[in-house]
């Protein structure tokens, strides 16, 4: 925990040093450092609970792009009232996980290859539903023009802002999303089975656990995680592009990272996730005030990463 | 090694330490799990390095480790030349390989060493240090893992390599091997030298009186087994509430087998009060990277929502039960010494009140002071009516606590020996 907040620290104090003329010290400086990390911090907090278990979900970015598509549709094209397709969209992410973990589970695919599968489905099924096109507020008419309609109220709702304009939306639904997960993790019974079977699935097997289901829910869960950052995307972009979501799956990969969750599984929690996600935020913000091009900020980014990790990296003798 | 002294963290490992090994012999280290002995060896082998002293000759020093360092996907061959393969060129000549290997060993230089029983495994493991040049070879428990047959074979190239000039360094916890083996013996207790002599002068019990620190009676404990109901049956034997029934056989006899075709579905045996100490801890019995609490409490019935007051007052009452010596219940299984891990794993199935015990070799490479301590559980357990299928290689340990020994040959009971009748010879005679 210590260790994860000195990178968390470490990018504080960048951003102090390069404040770009105060910008660094104005509240919605960190409302949209806060914003953008969301999606990517939701998607790390599923991401986290497969990764105790000591395997990966590379498919959370195409899911990202599928239930995008889906919500959009449903929204803007079908008009259907939100406690219809919330719930929708939830569950087409949570079906992409159920599948991806029973490939993990039954066939005992390697996690790695199972949601490789699932990614490049998922993204197929996202360019199938949608036509190959974005799905937006400009309906085609059939004759080469465009109708447009009203910004659907529920995309306006997720992307407002609550206290006084200070905190978005979608990063209140990180934080519930944090919080719950973390709760799961440490005190539910399901919790400490995923860390036992990340540990040592053989012996979790022997002492009687569920390792099969505890597993399978736990890539569920994470495919719900990427639902709900589907439908935050879809309300932040006005639209379901079923290119959404693209790499997602490895800034999430890179926050439980550099929280300090261990990828072969058994360690870590949900509070390292939050601090990483805190930490990568923070950078692309620091680095975006500054006017870095995306060129450098893909390659500082890749330095950040390898230095927190050695610095978290435990002691052994 | 001269003036050896290590120091991890706030423990001193190793104080002063001082040990010769000569061309020729078999040199035993005794001492209790935990007493510094692979410490030093990873020293002498210069995997660690010392904070005082001084070691001569380690560059010819080779350690069989009890986890061993062979690639299991590579051939024999690939194995014994690992690093210095005949090339030209940077291209491998398979059939000189080949044809060197044969010279080094009986076994099919093609072989995949996964696919090798682990008596093989180890010769594979012995002839690469020899190919090596190795001077002195450190063995650490390895007959922990192999069958008398085997060990009666790793006795004789260990005389073999002795008469080739090669020091040996022997670790056991088995008290038997130390009289058939070792010319010297060095204990060390606490990170420090105890004694230092010729075998032949040491008597058995003085040498664990040496080892603990404390009079130890190697003998096993008396009981007078008081039989109730049927717990299980087979075929050719039941095992009663209260009674200790022993398996025997080589292995690969079918008596491990035996036992986990009683486990084959965990949930639902549990669910019928069975429990399975399983054989190595390590990689099928604790989950190392938790807590001393968490892998107590793992099996069984646990609440929805985790209490941790409440589990740290269960683990600590099972703790206390087995007497279980860890510095925090909160620290890492991998923490533990062995004979304080297989306690842990016997607490996680205490917990659960099983009627049925099932115990695969609950005492391999624990020291004897936790022996004592295991053998006195199963008693007192086996008094309050719980059921034991107990498992040992250990045949002097089998014939002592069990009320019955049942004998496995290819896959099948082969004999089924009372009290009275099960004696070494008849066992043997009935395994072989």
């Amino acid at each position: 925990m210590l260790r994860a907040a000195v990178a968390l620290l470490i990018v504080i104090l960048l951003g102090m040093a390069f404040h770009a003329d105060g910008a660094f010290y104005k509240v919605g400086t960190h409302r949209d450092a806060l914003r953008q990390a969301s999606v990517y911090g939701i998607l790390a907090c599923g991401m986290t609970l497969v990764i105790v278990t000591g395997g990966i979900d590379l498919a959370v970015g195409s899911i990202v792009g599928f239930t995008a598509v889906c919500f959009s549709m449903m929204t803007i094209w079908w008009s259907w009232p939100w406690w219809i397709s919330v719930p929708s969209a939830l569950a087409i992410g949570a079906a992409c996980g159920a599948v991806s973990g029973a490939l993990v589970v039954w066939p005992r695919l390697q996690p790695f290859i199972a949601t490789l599968a699932m990614m490049v489905f998922a993204r197929g099924m996202a360019k199938t539903v949608s036509g190959g096109v974005k799905v937006s507020t400009a309906l085609p008419t059939g004759d080469g023009t465009f109708r447009y309609v009203q910004v659907p109220e529920l995309f306006r709702t997720i992307d407002s802002r609550i206290l006084f304009g200070n905190l978005s939306m979608v990063t209140v639904v990180f934080l519930a999303i944090a919080a719950a997960a973390g709760v799961l993790l440490a005190r539910h019974i399901w919790g400490r089975d995923l860390y036992a079977i990340g540990g040592n699935e053989e012996a979790a097997r022997l002492s009687g656990l569920a390792v099969r289901r505890s597993k399978l829910l736990a890539y569920v869960a994470c495919g719900l995680c990427a639902a709900v950052a589907g439908i935050c995307q879809a309300a932040q972009e006005q639209q379901g592009d079923p290119e959404a979501g693209g790499g997602y799956e490895l800034t999430a990969i890179a926050i439980v990272v550099i929280g300090g969750t261990n990828l072969m599984g058994g360690r870590g929690h949900m509070g390292l996730t939050l601090l990483g996600t805190i930490t990568i935020g923070y950078l692309e913000k620091i680095l975006s005030i500054n006017a870095v091009p995306e060129a450098g900020r893909l390659m500082l980014t890749g330095v950040i990463l390898v230095a927190a990790v050695l610095t978290q990296r435990r002691r052994r003798f | 090694m001269r003036r050896i002294s290590k120091r991890f963290g706030a423990t001193q490992v190793l104080r002063q330490v001082d040990l010769d090994v000569f061309a020729g012999e078999v040199h035993l280290l005794a001492g209790e799990n935990g007493a510094g002995k692979s410490t030093l060896m990873k020293i002498l082998a210069g995997t660690l390095t010392a904070d005082a002293g001084v070691v001569e000759g380690s560059a010819d020093v080779a350690v069989i480790y009890q986890e061993l360092s062979l690639i299991p996907t590579m051939t024999v061959a690939d194995n014994l030349f690992l690093g210095r393969m005949p090339a030209t060129w940077g291209f491998v000549s398979m059939s000189e390989m080949a044809r060197r290997s044969r010279e080094l060993i009986d076994v099919d230089p093609y072989a995949h060493v996964g696919t090798l029983p682990i008596g093989a495994r180890q010769r594979v493991e012995i002839a690469k240090a020899v190919s090596r040049n190795a001077r002195v070879i450190v063995m650490d428990e390895p007959t922990s893992a192999l069958t008398a047959l085997e060990a009666a074979e790793l006795f004789a190239l260990i005389g073999a390599l002795k008469s080739r000039g090669c020091g040996i360094v022997y670790i056991t916890h088995k008290m038997e091997e130390t009289e058939q083996i070792a010319d010297r013996v060095t204990v060390l207790r606490d990170g420090q030298v105890v004694a230092s002599c010729a075998a032949a002068e040491l008597k058995r019990a003085e040498l664990i009186r040496l080892m603990v620190g404390r009079e130890v009676s190697e003998q096993f404990p008396l009981r007078q087994p008081v039989l109730g109901e049927e717990r299980v049956r087979f075929p050719e034997f039941s095992v009663r509430a209260g009674e200790i029934v022993g398996l025997a056989g080589l292995r690969g006899a079918g008596a491990s087998e035996l036992l986990m075709s009683l486990f084959a579905a965990p949930r639902k045996a549990i669910a019928q009060g069975v429990a399975m100490l399983t054989s190595d801890r390590k990689t099928t019995g604790l989950v190392l990277s938790m807590s001393v609490t968490a892998n107590c409490l793992m099996a069984g019935r646990r609440p929805v929502w985790r209490r941790p007051e409440r589990e740290r007052a269960e683990a600590r009452g099972l703790a206390d039960l087995l007497r279980l010596r860890a510095a925090s219940l909160e620290m890492e299984a991998r923490e533990l010494s062995g004979g304080n891990q297989q306690k842990v794993a016997l607490a996680k199935w205490i917990r659960t009140r099983p009627s049925l015990l099932l115990l695969d070799e609950p005492t391999r490479g624990i020291d004897v002071g936790a022996k004592q301590e295991i053998y006195q559980l199963m008693n007192e357990w086996s008094r309050q009516g719980m059921a034991i299928l107990l498992i040992s290689s250990e045949l002097p340990e089998l014939l002592a606590l069990s009320d019955k020994v049942v004998v496995m040959r290819g896959g099948k009971v082969s004999a089924v020996l009372s009290k009275e009748e099960s004696t070494p010879e008849r066992v043997m005679e009935a395994a072989c």
